[in-house]
């Protein structure tokens, strides 16, 4: 039985895993069910001047039949009186005592609200605060959430703020709506912040109604953009956790979020520097019972390989994320088919020959039997064969011994400057 | 009969037709039938699960990669769930709820449970752990489903337990009466070693009577779980029955299990008597030994017949005939005393009966001869009343009487479980059942010596 406590900036929690701050942690009903299934803590839904929602809020992706490929959302922060957040925080957080409440918070950029709302959060027993930098629909209308996370000097500004008034850890929670994150994670931590957490949503627009021409969701017909989050935003979320992971000025714990929906996701992020990972629409679609897979398959997961705590996983993949220009030139693969597991479907054949390097054949043996072959001379290894192969096992993709030693790009110009050099 | 839809059965090589025939499913069917199951909430296919498997759990565990805590999950609620997966009548249990029958087809929860308890068997995974030790003994007497599966959970609230066990092995009717083809000895012996592993010791070649008297048990055990199963098949008490060729199903199939593969049926033709889940082992065990023509007798109509729906497909497709209201009336043997022909009398039904089937009722003068080489008598199990009545139990013609809740027996240190307390209008004769009468008699013991503890302190 491995260990899954984490401590995350100093807020500790049974498990890594977290209810992000969202509908499912609208209430304390809502998170002692949570708790009771075992999530280790949650971000309580963001706290601030209750606002008025809209009905017809969410909307989803279906791809090829799967639902819920990415969801969509236009409902705001919390629409309930901050004094009954405040009481039901307290009621929880002495219910669970070992589990982590944060309280998500979104006022106004003016530092007199920022210290008045850390006050009286921190005052019914909160472990840490998370600051709303994110959402990124209506509240941003109102120069609060990713309106202000846009913007570095805001960010680390507001950061400042409650960290003057905060005795709790303070997580600034980014938008990944802008072009390099890095720079507005460099300003929380300028701000002080004891640890960042991202993804919050992306914009989005799920989909526009062929037959009605109406926005999908649409309010009385009409439609404003939501923010994007499941399963497929993940490869976005984790990209921009390894960028801030590895950035040497963004020393500070990192809560990943974004399409994790399995222990096998929260395993990537915790590899790629995640100190513990927060999770919504997974639970959305299934209920809060999905953390006992969770909490089991990475119990068995750790234990499998031999490692003892969870902590031991987080970051250990960080090392291998760098610029593209540090990536050997000389490093060689090759697709190789399976002919004994390939099921002659062709997939592989029409992928390279109408949108890669045409290297794969289609032949025929001598008692007419059709096979699929690679010209390994001219395949370039880009994968995409075996990533349209339906079938597991059929292509490989080989590992060539090196011809050259090994040389990157970066390298290879150093060369030929010293070259022109001389 | 459409030849191309049979069964091959070789001739030369018996071993081969007693090979699983069904094959488990590749780790890509079971990536996609395990993604698409609905992870329901309050899941109608747990409700339906005699021993209450988490199925949403361990399949969305299938899912998820987690194969370990997939084959815990199935083997926490069910300690014979990798046999179950192979014999449960799924189409009545689980899959028959499953909320995809009203939309697509229900999920294949059989398969997958098979999957996951197939990857922790070839894992050689030890899913769970003895419990610290309470200082108390129980006595399990019958190493069957019900018996395992008590003692499993026995031994994981600290108790010491001894499994009495007649047989060589124990595992009971998965080891030894259900067929091969469907339930490899492997997979139940897999089940007892699970079970050996948290300290349970299993006494083999032990018969309770026997070898050790009941009063033994009771004096040196602090509380005793009978799940002694099922006897022999009885007599049909018609002429001939002493016949050389006549078989007790029961034993049939048993030294399919335990013996080399005989070659004296190929060719021949028998006759099963009897409809019931051994009737169906019992035919088809005789077409893999390569008879030439099986023919199942039955009193009553396929309507009152006790076997599966898919058991009556398998037979079927392994070209076994039925014969409905059809009763032996005399077995002919030829000058060696073997048999020769099967009397046999047509039967129509008549009124109903005390349990509300129709009754059969002889055509007269309707007899007419077979001509069979072998005769199986599959007409139900006799039971161990002399053991019963040694224990000192209140019983109904040797179905053991129990408080339904505790299975508790007349005796209050005896608890009972399985076929011993199936029959007289109780319970079921499903292994599932049975493993859960075992997991509830342990509660019930475990329930009473805690408390007994507290009363002592």
């Amino acid at each position: 039985m491995a260990d899954l406590r984490i401590n995350l900036a100093g807020i500790e929690s049974p498990n890594p895993f977290w209810l992000a701050s969202a509908p499912p942690t609208n209430s304390g009903y809502q998170v002692q069910r949570a708790f009771e299934a075992g999530w280790g803590g949650a971000v309580w839904k963001t706290l601030g001047e209750p606002i008025i929602n809209t009905t017809a809020r969410f909307a989803a992706v279906s791809f090829n039949g799967k639902k819920v490929a990415g969801f969509n959302n236009i409902e705001l922060i919390t629409d309930r009186p901050l004094e009954v957040n405040l009481k039901e925080i307290y009621e929880t957080k002495k219910r669970f005592p070992n589990h982590a409440i944060i309280a998500s918070l979104m006022v106004e950029p003016e530092r007199e609200k920022w210290h008045e709302i850390v006050k009286r959060v921190e005052d019914v027993g909160v472990d840490g605060l998370e600051l709303n930098f994110g959402c990124p629909h209506g509240m941003a209308e109102r120069g609060m959430g990713a309106a202000s996370g846009q913007q570095p000097d805001l960010v680390e500004a507001q950061t400042m703020w409650a960290k003057e008034a905060a005795r709790t850890p303070v997580i600034v929670k980014l938008t990944p709506n802008i072009t390099d994150i890095t720079v507005t994670a460099r300003a929380a931590v300028q701000g002080g912040a004891d640890a960042i957490s991202m993804i919050n949503t992306i914009n989005s627009l799920a989909g526009v109604d062929i037959d009605t021409w109406n926005t999908i969701p649409h309010v009385a017909g009409k439609g404003a953009h939501g923010g994007y989050c499941g399963p497929a935003v993940k490869p976005i979320a984790l990209n921009m956790v390894a960028e801030c992971a590895r950035n040497p000025l963004i020393n500070v714990p990192i809560s990943g979020i974004g399409g994790i929906s399995t222990w096998k996701d929260a395993v990537e992020f915790m590899l790629m520097g995640a100190g513990g990972v927060q999770v919504c629409t997974a639970a959305m679609h299934h209920g809060f019972s999905i953390v006992e897979d969770m909490i089991d398959g990475l119990n068995n997961y750790l234990d499998e390989k031999g490692i003892a705590s969870v902590h031991d996983l987080i970051g250990k993949s960080v090392e291998r994320y760098s610029d593209w220009g540090n990536l050997d030139l000389n490093y060689r693969i090759v697709a190789r088919i399976n002919q004994d597991v390939c099921i002659n479907c062709n997939k592989c054949h029409i992928a390279c020959e109408d949108t890669s390097h045409q290297c794969i054949d289609m032949l025929t043996d001598p008692d007419g039997t059709r096979y699929l072959q690679v010209r390994e001379d001219d395949c370039v290894g880009c994968n995409l064969c075996s990533i349209v192969c339906p079938e597991d096992g059929a292509i490989d993709m080989v590992e060539l011994t090196h011809e050259q030693p090994p040389m990157t790009w970066n390298e290879r110009q150093t060369v030929l400057a010293g070259f022109k050099g001389n | 009969m459409n030849n191309g839809s049979q069964v091959f059965i070789s001739l030369e090589d018996l071993q081969r037709n007693f090979d699983e025939v069904k094959s488990g499913l590749s780790p890509a069917d079971a990536r996609d039938e395990s993604n698409r199951c609905l992870y329901c909430y309050d899941a109608p296919c747990i409700q339906a699960c005699p021993t209450g498997i988490n199925i949403p759990s361990f399949i969305k565990k299938i899912a998820s990669g987690n194969l370990k805590g997939s084959a815990r999950t199935i083997m926490e609620s069910n300690p014979v769930g990798a046999s179950c997966a192979r014999v449960c009548p799924t189409e009545e249990l689980c899959e028959g709820a499953c909320v995809l029958n009203h939309s697509t087809k229900p999920i294949m929860i059989g398969d997958l449970q098979r999957f996951a308890t197939d990857w922790a068997i070839k894992n050689e995974q030890s899913l769970f752990e003895r419990g610290q030790k309470n200082g108390l003994k129980v006595a399990v007497v019958g190493g069957g489903p019900a018996g395992l599966s008590a003692a499993r959970e026995l031994a994981r609230f600290g108790y010491e337990v001894t499994i009495f066990e007649a047989k060589e092995r124990a595992g009971g009717l998965n080891t030894y009466g259900i067929v091969s083809f469907r339930l490899p000895e492997r997979i139940s012996l897999w089940e007892v070693k699970q079970v050996e592993e948290l300290g349970v010791e299993i006494k083999t070649s032990t018969m309770v009577g026997r070898d050790i008297e009941p009063a033994e048990i009771l004096e040196a055990y602090d509380a005793v779980i009978l799940a002694i199963g099922m006897s022999k098949v009885p007599l049909l008490k018609i002429e001939g029955e002493e016949l050389e060729g006549v078989h007790d199903a029961i034993r049939f199939v048993e030294e399919t299990k335990t013996k080399e593969l005989t070659h004296q049926y190929v060719g021949k033709r028998v006759a099963v008597i009897g409809a019931g889940n051994t009737a169906i082992d019992a035919a088809t065990c005789s077409v893999r030994l390569g008879a030439e023509n099986v023919k199942i007798l039955y009193r009553r109509t396929m309507e009152e017949m006790t076997a599966y729906d898919f058991e009556y497909e398998f037979a079927k497709q392994d070209n076994v005939e039925f014969r409905w209201l059809t009763a032996p009336v005399r077995i002919v043997g030829d000058e060696n005393g073997v048999v020769k022909q099967l009397e046999c009398i047509r039967m129509e039904l008549g009124e109903p009966g005390p349990d509300g089937r129709r009754r059969p009722v002889p055509v007269e003068g309707s007899e007419f001869l077979l001509e069979v080489d072998a005769v199986i008598k599959a007409i139900g199990q006799t039971r161990h009343t002399a053991l019963v009545e040694a224990f000192g139990l209140q019983h109904q013609w040797g179905v053991v009487k129990v408080d339904l809740e505790t299975y508790q027996t007349s005796n209050e240190k005896i608890f009972a479980a399985g076929d011993v307390i199936f029959g007289d209008g109780q319970g079921e004769a499903m292994v599932v059942t049975a493993a859960q009468q075992g997991k509830t008699a342990a509660y019930a013991v475990h329930q009473k010596l805690r408390n007994s503890i507290i009363e002592t302190a």
